[in-house]
């Protein structure tokens, strides 16, 4: 779904400034660096990072969703469902081997995700209490996470780049099939109708402060874009998304909970009030409704699982033992 | 921990319009029987392929990319590798 830029300080290195030059002349003719290449340590930390939070957001992300896969209204929309959670635990997967070509491995990185030293996107630490969540989700923080993912399939370091295409392509029935539900709803009862506010009440406000903190507090946005790792600001790709979806809610007859939501007619956007950063800043910390019991279920999943990886390599370990004497007895 | 031994293999994937397998990522898995299937779940759930090759990601010998201006050299002074290098006249037409 979406890496989140959390700009943590970046501590100063010392690199070669002869290859630093080297690596920044690659970088301005849109060479893409490859995982053996040379570069500079700073732009490998910042992608191990990123790659590794974007990660585990579409990791942690499959739990709002698999919150509803049994309570899904039709088989229709069940299926839809579990495809798109599916699709989730795919798409961590790409990300967390992109990230492994930086030299770090899988087990570092689900620990760090599981100590609460690595990050995973705000959004996820929201709880789904209502069906129209779901279509929440996809219409809104799908649709939040593919506005910043479509740059990303440009940025610098290609397996980054590779998987991110791969991801966008996948992604657009994501935010569609949540559009349709929000859509039944709104067309619906005036119930359906008034659970399909009630939830974009609730998730709209989440959905802006994906794209992160506004330029004007991000610390690392220049540094990011000198290496093209990003490529637009903040504060640009959430206008774009808001002058997006805006029209998209108005034909559905839904209001945004925003007083000061306005078109400008001067600008061509949509102008809106202020985003309440400290909630943003809580919720990045661990105080979010549902941080605690997010970190709770991926653990217990991962614990819950293990004796299927110990029994797929026992089991791998068997049959080369078998292979191996057939090999003996044949001689 | 025991995924420490879960060995890397690259996918490839050939496509349904009949070109060659396309490195597609990676993942892990502890043999290449579960490597396989491993990659019909991550890298096709829609219909991307008609056949998979998974190979170690360890049996794999790369060039080095700091090599790369002397083993290329050769090829970027050979303009006449290409056709385009060759005249003929515009009444022959296409060729």
């Amino acid at each position: 779904m979406y890496a989140q830029a959390l700009n943590v300080a970046e501590q100063a290195t010392h690199d070669d400034p002869e290859k630093l030059a080297r690596f920044q002349a690659r970088i301005d003719a849109e060479e893409k660096i490859e995982p053996n290449d040379w570069m500079p340590e700073g732009y490998r930390r910042t992608l191990v990072r990123q790659v590794s939070q974007h990660a585990h957001s579409e990791i942690v992300g499959m739990l709002p969703e698999g919150n509803w896969i049994t309570r899904a209204p039709s088989l229709k929309r069940k299926a839809a469902l579990l495809a798109k959670v599916q699709d989730e635990g795919g798409h961590g997967l790409y990300l967390y081997s992109a990230a492994e070509t930086l030299g770090v491995s899988r087990e570092e990185l689900v620990e760090q995700l599981h100590s609460g030293k690595a990050k995973y996107s705000s959004i996820f630490n929201y709880p789904t209490p209502s069906w129209a969540d779901m279509g929440m989700i996809g219409w809104l923080v799908d649709g939040a996470a593919i506005m910043n993912q479509i740059p990303l399939c440009r940025t610098s370091f290609g397996p980054y780049a590779r998987a991110m295409i791969r991801i966008c392509k996948e992604e657009s029935f994501h935010q569609r099939q949540g559009y349709e539900i929000v859509m039944t709803l709104a067309r619906g009862t005036p119930a359906q109708k008034k659970m399909a506010q009630e939830s974009l009440n609730r998730w709209w406000w989440p959905a802006l402060m994906m794209f992160g903190p506004s330029d004007a507090a991000s610390q690392h946005s220049d540094q990011n874009m000198k290496w093209k790792i990003k490529r637009f600001s903040n504060d640009a790709l959430r206008q774009k998304f808001i002058d997006a979806t805006v029209p998209q809610g108005h034909f559905l007859g839904l209001t945004f909970p925003d007083p000061d939501l306005k078109f400008n007619e001067a600008t061509g956007h949509w102008d809106h009030g202020e985003i309440d950063w400290a909630e943003f800043n809580r919720v990045v910390k661990g105080e979010g409704p549902c941080n605690r019991e997010r970190i709770k279920a991926r653990i217990k999943a991962h614990e819950d699982g293990a004796w299927v990886r110990e029994a797929a390599l026992a089991f791998a370990a068997k049959r080369a033992a078998r292979k191996a004497a057939a090999k003996i007895a044949a001689e | 921990m025991t995924e420490k031994n879960m060995p890397l293999w690259e996918v490839f994937i050939r496509s349904r319009t009949g070109l060659s397998h396309r490195h597609a990522g990676s993942l892990h898995a502890p043999d290449a029987e579960m490597a396989l299937q491993n990659a019909r779940d991550v890298y096709t759930r829609r219909g991307e392929g008609l056949s998979i090759w998974v190979v170690p990601s360890s049996a794999i010998t790369a060039s080095d990319p700091a090599d790369k201006d002397t083993l290329f050299e050769p090829t970027a002074s050979k303009v006449y590798r290409h056709p385009t290098f060759y005249e003929v006249p515009e009444e022959v037409g296409h060729m």
